[in-house]
């Protein structure tokens, strides 16, 4: 088993800012909340469809995401409610998704692996592994193009660093300088199969030192360590300097899928020992360390996040199915006049 | 003012008048500039692409607009995909269209499907060129390219929705092609010919549009319709031409656009002359052409008074050696033969 970077709440300083930790907690009680509720509605036989839970990685998100503009692109992986609650989609419209209605943000037509909302950035989900490296590849490029300051982040797993696709996208990255940031989220399996199996190198990180891009290796349980080094990429990025490789060591705390049953490939000890290092629990230590939000604070948080998920599965369940005929649309653009 | 131009030439011309016309319009791939990163040396323009297309465009758009990729299709599709989606009109190219195979996820999952499964929120303006076809030259000793560099290719895509695919037949039609594909919203898949890169014709200095999804009518005849893809038109006139030594009046359609196809031309066409012969180098299987032949029968099959006909290649990859080569490749001669069996209703 992989030794844990440190045992303390945090390794990184806590920022003295409340509406910034104020901010942090509630993004990563949302996912939580969210990914919780999604498990139980799986669980009763409310929601069908394909759906890989966050839980467990929500400091990756949020760390990540709190250093990024609304006009910032994030490109995104199967588990991908975190990445798009953490960069402001809404979680009604993101359950309506789930549950096919048309007012969900891609009017049903996406579902779980598919989530998106380019209004605030994000470019989806994607269901094929490593795929979102080229697309926010492309989204820097354009930015380098046209000369704005925003950055794009693609989100990926340890199974991804199998994907020669990631290493092209790196290497692009890296000889044009791209504002790109690839944030690795090990949580240790390529859906049952075990990084110290997949992967040659002993450490994540060795193999992209020699694209020339800087890596960061972070507990990605612990969402100060994660917003520390995302903070620097994103500088490094808005400053013209390039791509930075940002690994997060995390744990996922359900299976690879709705119905996969994880003990069938790794020990209720491991799973204990991760969950012993959850996110949410440290943050909470963290804060009453340093005592700029109070206990009651974040309880007024959970509980105001609480309310949001329920209106959001209301909203979801009283929204309309899609009408038939959208079977067909959307395929292509409408014809614009003058061309 | 039309004036004699090369197909390559057209090609040229259409992409730097689309890129002076709209700043987002830029070209990445493989040696679209060539030599990349040897300005010091006082070399900026080395290939301009393999067919030249794109030659003398860094000079004058510099390197932010004519971007030379390392040799990975699948990621640089892919980010013209994601270029497109942050506002840019990307030109991205495929060497050969065979490359296609290496950036599938890119083309189908991505640059097809996106649109949809994003329920409409995005549109995405990319156009991919690609070159196709066997050379068929026929030399005495040696070959052409092979399989993985002679593939007509085009029916993969255009099975793909959310693509659409267009397959010009000359200097004229592939520059109003390419400049409809900038200017479309959608992902375009832009198929030229190798052996088409040298022929001229007439083409007008300014530019214009080919709308995707129309063919042309190049021939009118009574007697059989003749649809013709890309190269394969100029086949299908050298056709007619003889068969009208025989006294059947052929008309050619040219159909420009394979996905989606000009059903309406077509149809109408043979509700006329009751007979159809598609002349494809394509491979024969799940193919635009026996999508033709197969759409005809839905709709307009009691008009036929003969079996509906297709003179492709073989259901085979395309052979090196020159003699197997030019067998490959539909001929004048194979697309008589068949007018006449499906004039006679013989198989």
């Amino acid at each position: 088993m992989a030794t844990a970077p440190t045992d303390l709440p945090t390794s990184a300083e806590v920022p003295r800012d409340a509406a910034v930790l104020a901010r942090l907690y509630r993004t990563m009680q949302l996912i939580r909340q969210f990914e919780e509720r999604v498990r139980e509605l799986r669980q009763s036989g409310a929601l069908q469809g394909s759906i890989h839970l966050y839980v467990g990685e929500e400091a990756v998100a949020t760390g990540v995401c709190a250093r990024l503009n609304p006009d910032d692109w994030v490109a995104s992986t199967h588990r991908g409610h975190g990445h798009c609650i953490a960069k402001g989609v809404d979680v009604a419209r993101m359950m309506a998704e789930l549950y096919g209605r048309v007012t969900g943000t891609n009017k049903g037509k996406g579902g779980s692996m598919h989530i998106a909302d380019t209004s605030v950035g994000m470019l989806g989900a994607s269901g094929v592994v490593g795929s979102g490296g080229p697309l926010a590849l492309g989204a820097a490029l354009a930015a380098k193009q046209r000369g704005t300051k925003q950055v794009a982040v693609n989100f990926f797993g340890d199974g991804a660093m199998g994907q020669g696709v990631v290493y092209e996208c790196l290497n692009m990255a890296a000889i044009w300088k791209l504002p790109q940031i690839f944030v690795c989220e090990n949580n240790r399996y390529a859906e049952s199969t075990p990084v110290e199996y997949s992967i040659s190198s002993p450490e994540l990180t060795d193999r992209v030192k020699g694209f020339g891009v800087p890596t960061l290796s972070v507990d990605g349980q612990d969402v100060f360590a994660v917003y520390a080094a995302a903070g620097e990429a994103v500088e490094r990025a808005r400053r013209g300097e390039g791509p930075t490789f940002l690994e997060c060591k995390t744990y996922r705390y359900y299976g690879h899928f709705f119905g996969d049953d994880p003990l069938r490939y790794r020990t209720a000890d491991e799973e204990a020992y991760y969950r012993g290092r959850d996110c949410i629990m440290r943050f909470e230590q963290a804060v009453a360390d340093v005592g700029v939000l109070q206990a009651g604070d974040l309880e007024r948080i959970a509980g105001e996040v609480g309310d949001q998920i329920e209106a959001a599965v209301r909203f979801a369940e009283s929204s309309p199915l899609p009408d038939l005929r959208e079977l067909e649309t959307d395929v292509y653009t409408p014809a614009r006049q003058g061309v | 003012m039309a004036r004699p131009l090369a197909f390559g030439r057209a090609e040229n011309e259409a992409l730097r008048q689309e890129m002076e016309r709209d700043e987002r319009v830029f070209v990445m791939g493989e040696d679209v500039a060539g030599g990349a990163g040897r300005a010091a040396q006082g070399i900026i323009d080395a290939w301009g692409d393999p067919t030249g297309a794109t030659k003398g465009l860094i000079v004058q758009f510099g390197e932010k607009r004519v971007i030379d990729t390392p040799i990975c299709e699948m990621s640089f599709i892919g980010a013209a995909v994601g270029a497109a989606i942050a506002g840019q009109r990307p030109v991205a190219t495929l060497i050969v269209a065979n490359f296609m195979s290496v950036a599938l996820d890119s083309l189908m999952n991505q640059a097809g499907y996106l649109r949809y499964m994003l329920g409409g929120q995005v549109s995405i303006p990319l156009v991919v060129r690609m070159s196709i076809g066997a050379t068929a030259m026929a030399p005495a000793n040696g070959g052409g390219s092979a399989a993985q560099h002679s593939g007509s290719m085009y029916s993969m895509l255009a099975h793909v929705p959310g693509l659409k695919c267009v397959v010009p037949s000359d200097a004229y039609t592939a520059k109003g092609l390419i400049i409809a594909a900038i200017r479309d919203d959608d992902p375009v898949m832009y198929f030229s010919h190798r052996r088409l890169l040298g022929a001229s014709c007439d083409v007008p200095e300014e530019p214009y549009v080919i709308p995707i999804g129309q063919a042309r009518t190049l021939r009118a005849g009574k007697d059989v319709t003749l649809v013709g893809i890309g190269r394969m038109t100029g086949i299908c006139l050298e056709a007619a031409d003889a068969l009208a030594r025989e006294g059947c009046e052929a008309e050619v359609i040219d159909l420009l656009s394979v996905a989606p196809w000009d059903q309406e031309r077509v149809l109408d066409s043979v509700r006329r002359t009751k007979h159809l012969v598609i002349v494809d180098e394509d491979t024969p299987r799940c193919s635009v052409a026996s999508d033709i032949a197969a759409v005809v029968a839905e709709q307009a099959i009691d008009y036929l008074d003969g079996p509906v006909k297709a003179v492709t290649g073989p259901h085979a990859p395309v052979p090196y050696s020159g003699p197997l080569e030019a067998a490959f490749v539909p001929t004048p001669e194979r697309v008589v033969a068949a007018v006449r069996a499906a004039r006679d209703g013989a198989a």
